[in-house]
Parts: C-alpha cells; sequence; structure tokens
C-alpha cells in the first residue's frame, strides 16, 4: 500500500503531530507569561512538569508493547510515602539514598507483579493494573493515612534549585532518557518491542519472546514510576497517598497527544514526551486564563477528554475526504 | 477425572452465606441470636441493593465487550444525588421531576461516553475515566462546593422503611428484587439482550449478522449511565443527605461485583442474578472489614486483591500458542 502526503508524513512521523501542539501552547504561553523563557521561571515549570514526563516514558514503553499500566500513578504514591515518613526531615546523606534505592527497587517490584499476572498468567491489561492500582493506592494509604511527613530540606532544594549550566535539572534528565530510548529502540529489544505491540501471535510465530518482552514493560514502567514519585516527594517535600492517583490518567494522555496509538505498536518516547509538557503548559495557561475557580477542574478535565479524542477527530476527517 | 463445575453465580452465592456466616463470629457478631442475624441480613441486602442498581449498567456494559467498562459511574451517582437533592427540595410533587432529570443526565453522560468510544475510537476505560474527571469538574460548578436541597418525606418512605410495619423488608429490598427481574427480562428476552450478547462476543459477525453495532454500543452505554443516575436517586433517597464523595466509594466495587458474578470481563457472558450475587458478596466483605474496624487503607487493599484474584480465576486470555 502506497501511502501519500499527509499519512505517509504521519506514517512516518507520529510525533509530529505532538510537535505541532507542543510549539502552539508554547507561543499561546508565552504571550500569557512572557518571561517563561527566564532561568527561573523556566525551572518553575520544568520541575512541576517532570514527574508526569517521567510517568508517560514508562507509559509509552508499556502501550508501544501493547497494554497499558492503570497503577502508575499508585506507583508513585507508594515511594512518595514511603520516602516522605522514612527519611525523616533530618536524614544523613546515607539514609536519602538508602531510601531512594529501595524506592527503586519497589517501583520495580510492584511492575513485575502488574506484569507477571499480566504476561504470564496471560490477564487483561487494563483490569489487572486496574485491580493492583487499587492495591497499591491502598498501600499507601497504610504508610501514611493522613498527609504529612517530610524530607531534608537539602534534598528538595537539589531538585528545586539545581540549574547546571543555566538549564533546568529536568533538561539533562528528559536529554538522558531520549539518548537511552534512542540506543533501546535501535537494538533487538526495541524491535521486539514493536513487534509484540503490533501483533503479539504473530511476534510468537517469528520466534520474538513475547512473554519476556511484555513482562519488561511493566518493570519498565514500575521503573519510571518511582522516579516520577522521587520527584514529586523532592518537588512536594512532603507526603500524601493520593497524589498519584490522578496523575495516571494525564500519562496516557500525554501518550495519546504523543502520537502512539492506544491499541500498540506505533510511536515512540519523543512523542510522548512532548505531549507531557503539552500537557503540563496547558495546566499554565488554563491558570492564567483567570478562569472562574469553581470551572478550573472542569476546564481541566474537559481539556484533557478532548486531547484524548483530538487522534480521533482527524482520522474521522481523513475518513470522510478520502 | 471430570471437573466438577459449578456456575459463577452460585459460587458466589455459597460464598456470600459463608462470609455471612463467618461475620457471625465475629467478637461483635451476631453470634447465636437469629433475630440480630435477621435483621443484619436485612440490611447488608438494603445495602447491596444500591451497589446493585449501579453495578447493573456496568454489568451491560461490561457483556457488550471490546474492553467496555464505565468508570464514570461513581461520579455519575453523585451528580444525581446532588441534582435530586437540590430539585426535590423537600417537596414530593417535584420527586418525579427530579427522577426524570436524574436519568436524562445519566443517560446523556453515557451517551457522550458512547459517542467518544464508538466514533472517536477511545478506549472506553480511557474514556470514562476522563468522563468522571468532567462529571466531579461539573459538580463542582453545579454546587460551588456546598450543596443546599433536601430529599422529599415520600422518598424516605418509598425507599428507606418497610411497606407496612408487619412486614420488616426495606423497600429497596423489594426495589432491587422487581428492578432484577427486569434487568432479567431486558438481559434474556428482548432484541436488545440478545444483541448485546452478541457484539459482546464479536463484533464483526454481530455486524454481519445484521445488528447495527454502532447503535447498540450507543444505546448500552447511555442506558449504563441511566442506570447510574438512577442508583444516584436510590442513594439519595436512602441516606437523606449528600456530599460530593458520595458515588465515588460504589466506583470499584461495582467492576469486581460484575467480576465475581462470572460475567466474562472481556465480554460475551454473564448475567444480572451473577451480578446480584457478586453484589451481596462485595457489600459483606465491605462490612465485614467496617465491623472489623479495619482502616480505609486495608479496605482498598482487600477489594484491589479480591478483584486480582478473581480475574485470575475467570480472565485467563487465550494462550499464545494457541
Amino acid at each position: 500500500m502506497k501511502l501519500s502526503g499527509w499519512d505517509a508524513l504521519a506514517a512516518r512521523q507520529p510525533a509530529l503531530f505532538a510537535l505541532v501542539m507542543l510549539g502552539l501552547s508554547l507561543v499561546i504561553n508565552l504571550i500569557l507569561q512572557p518571561n517563561m523563557f527566564a532561568r527561573e521561571t523556566l525551572n518553575s515549570n520544568m520541575r512541576v512538569f517532570l514527574p508526569i514526563i517521567l510517568l508517560a516514558v514508562g507509559q509509552a514503553i508499556v502501550i508501544l508493547g501493547g497494554g497499558i499500566d492503570i497503577s502508575v500513578g499508585a506507583i508513585a504514591s507508594i515511594v512518595n510515602t514511603v520516602l516522605a515518613t522514612r527519611i525523616g526531615l533530618e536524614g544523613s546523606p546515607e539514609a536519602i539514598w538508602g531510601f531512594v534505592f529501595l524506592s527503586l527497587g519497589i517501583g520495580l517490584l510492584a511492575g513485575a507483579i502488574n506484569g507477571f499476572f499480566i504476561a504470564y498468567l496471560r490477564l487483561q491489561p487494563i483490569i489487572t493494573t486496574y485491580a493492583t492500582s487499587f492495591l497499591y493506592a491502598g498501600l499507601a494509604l497504610f504508610i501514611l493515612p493522613n498527609p504529612g511527613g517530610g524530607i531534608p530540606a537539602s534534598m528538595a532544594a537539589l531538585y528545586r534549585n539545581s540549574t547546571p549550566f543555566n538549564l533546568p535539572l529536568a533538561f539533562f534528565v528528559i536529554l538522558i532518557i531520549l539518548l537511552i530510548w534512542l540506543y533501546l529502540s535501535s537494538t533487538r529489544y526495541g524491535k521486539f518491542l514493536y513487534a509484540v505491540g503490533g501483533k503479539a501471535e504473530a511476534a510468537y510465530e517469528t520466534a520474538v519472546p513475547v512473554t519476556r518482552v511484555q513482562f519488561s514493560t511493566y518493570v519498565i514502567s514500575g521503573l519510571m514510576a518511582a522516579f516520577s514519585g522521587i520527584a514529586l516527594t523532592m518537588l512536594s517535600g512532603s507526603g500524601n497517598a493520593d497524589i498519584g492517583g490522578p496523575m495516571t490518567l494525564n500519562s496516557i494522555t500525554a501518550v495519546v497527544i504523543g502520537g502512539n496509538a492506544l491499541s500498540g505498536g506505533v510511536g515512540g518516547v519523543t512523542g510522548p514526551v512532548m505531549g507531557a509538557i503539552t500537557l503540563g503548559i496547558i495546566q499554565n495557561i488554563i491558570s492564567f486564563a483567570d478562569i472562574d475557580t469553581w470551572w478550573e477542574t472542569f476546564v481541566k478535565a474537559a481539556i484533557i477528554v478532548m486531547a484524548l479524542a483530538a487522534p480521533g477527530i482527524v482520522n474521522l476527517f481523513r475518513r470522510r475526504r478520502t | 477425572m471430570k471437573r466438577i463445575s459449578i456456575p459463577p453465580p452460585v459460587a458466589a452465592l455459597l460464598l456470600a452465606v459463608i462470609l455471612f456466616l463467618l461475620s457471625g463470629l465475629l467478637p461483635n457478631g451476631f453470634g447465636s441470636n437469629l433475630d440480630v442475624a435477621r435483621a443484619q441480613a436485612l440490611n447488608i441486602l438494603r445495602l447491596a441493593a444500591f451497589l446493585g442498581v449501579i453495578a447493573a449498567g456496568q454489568t451491560l456494559v461490561i457483556i457488550s465487550g471490546s474492553e467496555g467498562i464505565d468508570l464514570s459511574a461513581g461520579s455519575v451517582v453523585t451528580l444525581t444525588a446532588i441534582l435530586t437533592y437540590i430539585l426535590v427540595n423537600g417537596a414530593d410533587e417535584r420527586v418525579l421531576l427530579a427522577l426524570l432529570v436524574t436519568l436524562l443526565a445519566g443517560a446523556l453522560i453515557g451517551f457522550i461516553n458512547g459517542v467518544g468510544i464508538t466514533f472517536l475510537k477511545i478506549s472506553p476505560f480511557v474514556m470514562t475515566l476522563g468522563m468522571a474527571g468532567v462529571v466531579s469538574g461539573a459538580i463542582i460548578v453545579i454546587t460551588h462546593g456546598n450543596v443546599v436541597g433536601k430529599v422529599a418525606p415520600i422518598m424516605t418512605r418509598l425507599i428507606a422503611r418497610p411497606l407496612s410495619p408487619n412486614l420488616q423488608i426495606p423497600n429497596a429490598i423489594l426495589i432491587w428484587i422487581l428492578f432484577g427481574i427486569l434487568m432479567w427480562l431486558l438481559l434474556e428476552r428482548t432484541t436488545f439482550g440478545r444483541n448485546l450478547f452478541a457484539i459482546g462476543v464479536n463484533r464483526v459477525t454481530a455486524r454481519l449478522s445484521g445488528v447495527d453495532v454502532t447503535r447498540m454500543n450507543l444505546a448500552t452505554y447511555a442506558l449504563a449511565g441511566a442506570l447510574a443516575g438512577f442508583g444516584g436517586f436510590l442513594l439519595v433517597g436512602n441516606t437523606g443527605v449528600v456530599h460530593l464523595q458520595l458515588g465515588q466509594p460504589f466506583l470499584f466495587p461495582s467492576i469486581a461485583a460484575v467480576a465475581v458474578g462470572g460475567t466474562l470481563l472481556s465480554g460475551g457472558k454473564g448475567s444480572y442474578w451473577g451480578t446480584m450475587a457478586g453484589v451481596i458478596v462485595l457489600t459483606l466483605i465491605t462490612s465485614l472489614l467496617t465491623t472489623m474496624q479495619m482502616p480505609e487503607s486495608v479496605r482498598r487493599i482487600v477489594l484491589g486483591a479480591t478483584l486480582l484474584i478473581l480475574i485470575s480465576i475467570y480472565g485467563r486470555q487465550r494462550s499464545l500458542r494457541q
């Protein structure tokens, strides 16, 4: 089948849509906030966006592999409550590192549990991770029943105020992620990932280790959720068992804006990263647009739904035209 | 050796009886006092009635297949409960109007879900989760954080009290039984029911055999919304008060109840009888945890684990080798 014009472009560059959205939202934000590229403003924006970017990267990998992970927010919540209750306000650097590594372990374990049920027991991804999201959210609430706790001020400051080379810390994190992805997608594992997400049965017949690849995506997603939880904790400086829950839908939305197909096998990680930044900027714009406080939740939710609908609307019009 | 298979609804009912007897053995359980036992059983059934009505819509969308699910049910319940509360405002003559508005509001939200899922190809889970956010936002817009209203005396009389003083069964239970019969008729004795199972098994074959899949899908989600709306109406009639989180705790149990009742989460197979049994099981679990004075966190963990175990039993997908 030969694709022409827009279709060929969209197939080769799935992130193009994300890039356009990002550019558009950047321009609007710049009009409302002329100093947004000043070092301080840029840093204060990017440090807020980073947790959702990290979640979106993990979510993107799972969705590429043909699954979905509803539990990412809850995993981030567990990490947040563990860090906020265990390190203590006067924690030593050893304690900090110890619990940060423990958090990563928690993320890997939570992801492995998801992966075990989905890849090895062959359960449906959505309903399985929905069940585990309840389980994990319950665990977070068990660790910290009421919002509170805290981390050493130096730890929070490291995240909030670091601007190496006059650039926000988040830039470097994103750069590292994109470089890893660039390498990963060129390896055999990267090819397997697309094959499994495209059509698992066909991949299985061509000797792709489908089960192991599916399992690995949830482990990666759990790890990214743990990183997100660490970033969230350093950003907020305290703990809240419900902090991650609402972020799950945002992570999925970021992936959809990023041009990845929810059915799997199409897209990458660059698009979702841009999608997550776009979402953050849209939230920014809403807070600048001077909307009545009572309407804010509604407007934010409506924009999420519209963003989710956007690829579908585009498809609808393209089908009409041809 | 021939495997003995118990139909899931029967298994769920057995589980309910066992759980109920176990609850009697608790330190503050009913022990050997039959009157208390009967009162407690009636109380459980009365509480189950509301979850039962809410889970009815969930049963329909899950049977319809293609990962059908309605995560907006909780918010719709809250919205319609609040609408009823405001509209009725203590006057008996406005109850019917409130019921009508409630059903329409629910159906409209469900219809929008259906449009997003059918035409814009958004996955049901993501679409309804996004809609849940929009409805929550709308609730804030409508109420501005505080609700002024009152339920009418006739609602309390018809829902919360028994029909006559001699008959000690609260009307909610009778309403639920009647509702159950109607649901059975809908699923087993109408074209709608037949087509619903047909699209749940396989949408392509259903379309080829003359089922209007698009219309069925829209109707199913609209009906599910209306049923959630009816659940909100009943709920506020029973409690007499509303708050902004009234419906949310019903969402997860409504999905778990459908799974307990043996309805396949992949669609095409199930029954409302099963869901009714599942609803009783889940209400028992919740009330057991409340009697044991377990915190919210443990409740979530137990519910999440319950669903995970159930889908491990019922929800296995085909193995890749087949």
